[in-house]
């Protein structure tokens, strides 16, 4: 990887920090309903450059700027405005855009594991050689729907990356009281999947092993599974004050902060100080003009209410 | 009106290669009614395929592929498992084009077979087209004739919109003539005027428009003459025709397979209230299955499921 290269999935992280933060104060203004997820402190999982399909689950503020998408339509999206990527109609836990070939966020929990599998179908039957990446939770592998997909994915020879972003708790649960195994990654055994783990706190981590996951299904040997090891430093959505961990092991996970983390590691290839300030710097401008674009854009007209119902009239 | 169904397929998937099959047992097998027989034959097992016993991921991968521009007719072998796959027809293929604000498109098939009458007992035998009824977004089609069938399937596939597509289990067998134009459809959100009358006016569909239209037989030899519309789509339900016999005839009658508690009678008997209230001569009545999961035993079953007797009967206590 160059130093454009650094320098770009940094700045990538910085601004899904900062958007997640003013996410945050925004909705305890009241101007983001519904629940909110945040993605801080699994930023580095997300960060790499577009490309394949991609598809999530709710908490998928980061991801979807992983994908590309700007800032402004998801802010716009946040507030429930009609420049919102989905036109204010699906809000912090379905974002998506399809020119990124972002297939969006879902909110029922394992669901689009399903969904994963059909888009890595039609572009093996359409004769694409697509990757199909799909984001979810430790929790989620525990639904039925996990256990089909994995098996159908490996009936057919998919090409669908299985990343599993494994935060440690599922809403207030941690893993060992959810899931038989502990390394959910064993799962993927039971379907002949092969898999890895990384560290999700080390953005070079993710990548390396991402790309050898990636090029493995590449080269039509059908589907993957990555187990990456993560942490969420916020509560599972906006107001969670729960007791289930302790400040103990937040500051803990915090030592490990994916951005702070690859500073001197950027610092080594050559980048100055002054260069990850400016980063700095204009990605928080970056966020202001999403925020701006949010806060001055209309909400939707009461004629969108019933518009794209069906996609033919009735 | 298995050969129908089949035909329908055939001739769309001849016409579009971006139209795929999947299922359990659909592929060399034909399918549990021999449905999909004769596609994998023809147009192998990369567009026709079989699938793992898992109904969520059926309809799941479906409707992925779909959001990726193929257009999947997918078997769920009975309407009974199509509960294993509820999350994904109505929280995911039903919302997918609307809660992203439209970028998504979903053409997608969900085809499943209905109803009760083959001593199948309880979990096997149910009619609950209606629950699927419920949700906008989704469109639901129920056909009561092969020819209808075969045109209305073909409408199915062309739509870009998912539709759930439902077949009654006793019906695969049943004869008829159909259309051998390839381009013959019907439009799905029309219901049809399937027999003309003036003095009661009879709403069903599916099996229970045949059901209906042998309890007119005998009525007619008593001098009453029933008028009766098949409603043919569940969603958009098409009411236009029903208030115009209402107006004309003044009673009606609900005919439905399924459970009368929250069923289609309710909501079609609430909508000729809120419409046609002037022109009611008398309350309207419903005929439905008995409140009961459907027992095995064949004389419990039958006294279970609307019968033309039924149907007889409650056009007599409108009259
Ligand atoms: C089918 C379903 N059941 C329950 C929920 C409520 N729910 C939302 S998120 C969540 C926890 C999921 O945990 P995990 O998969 O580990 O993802 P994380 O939130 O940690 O990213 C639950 C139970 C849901 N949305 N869908
Ligand atoms: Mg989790």
């Amino acid at each position: 990887m160059t130093k454009e290269d650094y320098l770009e999935l940094y700045k990538q992280m910085v601004i899904i920090r900062l958007i997640e933060e003013k996410c945050e104060e925004l909705y305890q203004k009241s101007k983001i309903g519904g629940f909110m997820h945040l993605y801080i402190g699994q930023e580095a999982i997300s960060a790499r450059k577009p490309q394949d399909n991609v598809i999530t689950a709710y908490r998928d503020h980061g991801i979807a700027i992983a994908c590309g998408m700007d800032p402004k339509p998801l802010m716009a999206e946040m507030l429930g405005k009609v420049t919102g990527c989905c036109k204010g109609k699906g809000g912090s836990m379905h974002l998506a855009d399809i020119n990124l070939r972002f297939w969006g966020g879902h909110a029922i929990v394992g669901a689009h594991l399903a969904l994963a599998t059909g888009l890595a179908w039609a572009d093996k039957q359409k004769g694409s050689d697509g990757v199909t990446l799909c984001f979810f939770g430790d929790g989620a592998s525990n639904i039925g729907y996990f256990h089909e997909s994995l098996n159908l994915a490996a009936v057919w020879k998919l090409p669908v990356l299985f990343i599993c972003e494994n935060n440690h708790y599922g809403m207030w649960t941690p893993v060992e009281d959810a899931s038989a195994v502990t390394d959910i990654r064993k799962k993927a055994l039971g379907y002949d999947i092969p898999s890895d783990v990384c560290d999700g706190m080390d953005l070079l981590a993710v990548r390396k092993a991402s790309e050898k996951a990636i090029a493995h299904i590449r080269s039509g040997k059908g589907p993957f599974f990555l187990e990456v090891m993560t942490y969420r430093y916020r509560g599972h959505s906006m107001g969670d004050q729960r007791p289930y961990r302790t400040a103990d092991e937040i500051k803990e996970w915090q030592t490990k902060d994916p951005i702070g983390k690859f500073e001197p590691v950027m610092m080594k290839k050559g980048i100055t100080k002054e260069q990850i300030e400016s980063i700095h710097a204009e990605s928080a401008k970056v966020v202001e003009e999403a925020v701006r674009f949010a806060e001055e854009s209309p909400f939707p007209p009461m004629e969108e209410l019933y518009t794209d119902i069906y996609v033919e009239n009735q | 009106m298995s050969k129908a169904l089949a035909q329908a397929m055939y001739e769309e998937m001849e016409r579009d290669p971006n139209i795929v099959v999947l299922g359990e047992e659909v592929g060399a097998q034909g399918g549990t009614y021999g449905v999909t027989a004769g596609l994998f034959e023809k147009f192998g097992k990369d567009r026709v395929r079989d699938t793992p016993i898992s109904e969520g991921v059926i309809v799941g991968a479906a409707v992925g592929a779909a959001m990726n521009g193929l257009r999947p007719v997918a078997e769920i072998m009975g309407i009974n498992f199509a509960f294993l796959a509820m999350d994904q027809i109505v929280n995911h293929a039903a919302k997918i084009h609307s809660m992203f604000g439209g970028q998504f498109k979903c053409p997608l098939v969900v085809r499943t077979t209905s109803g009760g009458g083959k001593q199948l007992a309880a979990t096997h035998s149910q009619t609950p087209d209606v629950i699927f009824a419920h949700f906008p977004g989704l469109k639901v089609v129920a056909p009561s004739t092969p020819a209808e069938a075969k045109a209305l399937l073909k409408a199915s596939i062309r739509s870009d919109d998912p539709v759930f597509f439902i077949e009654h289990s006793t019906m695969y067998s049943e004869r008829g003539e159909v259309s051998d134009d390839p381009n013959f459809l019907l439009p799905i959100g029309k219901s049809d005027i399937k027999r003309k009358g003036k003095d009661v006016t009879i709403v069903t569909y599916s099996k229970m428009v045949s059901v209906s239209l042998k309890a007119a037989a005998e009525l007619e030899k008593e001098g009453i003459e029933v008028e009766i519309i098949d409603l043919r789509s569940l969603r958009p339900l098409d009411l236009d025709p029903v208030f115009e016999s209402f107006k004309k005839t003044n009673r009606a009658v609900i005919v439905e397979e399924g459970w009368k508690t929250f069923g289609i009678g309710s909501e079609v008997a609430t909508r000729i209230y809120e419409e046609c209230f002037d022109y009611l001569d008398a309350p309207i009545e419903r005929v439905a299955q008995k409140e009961v999961p459907l027992p095995y035993s064949a004389e419990l079953e039958r006294a279970a499921i609307p019968q033309v007797k039924d149907v007889i009967a409650a056009v007599k206590k409108v009259l």
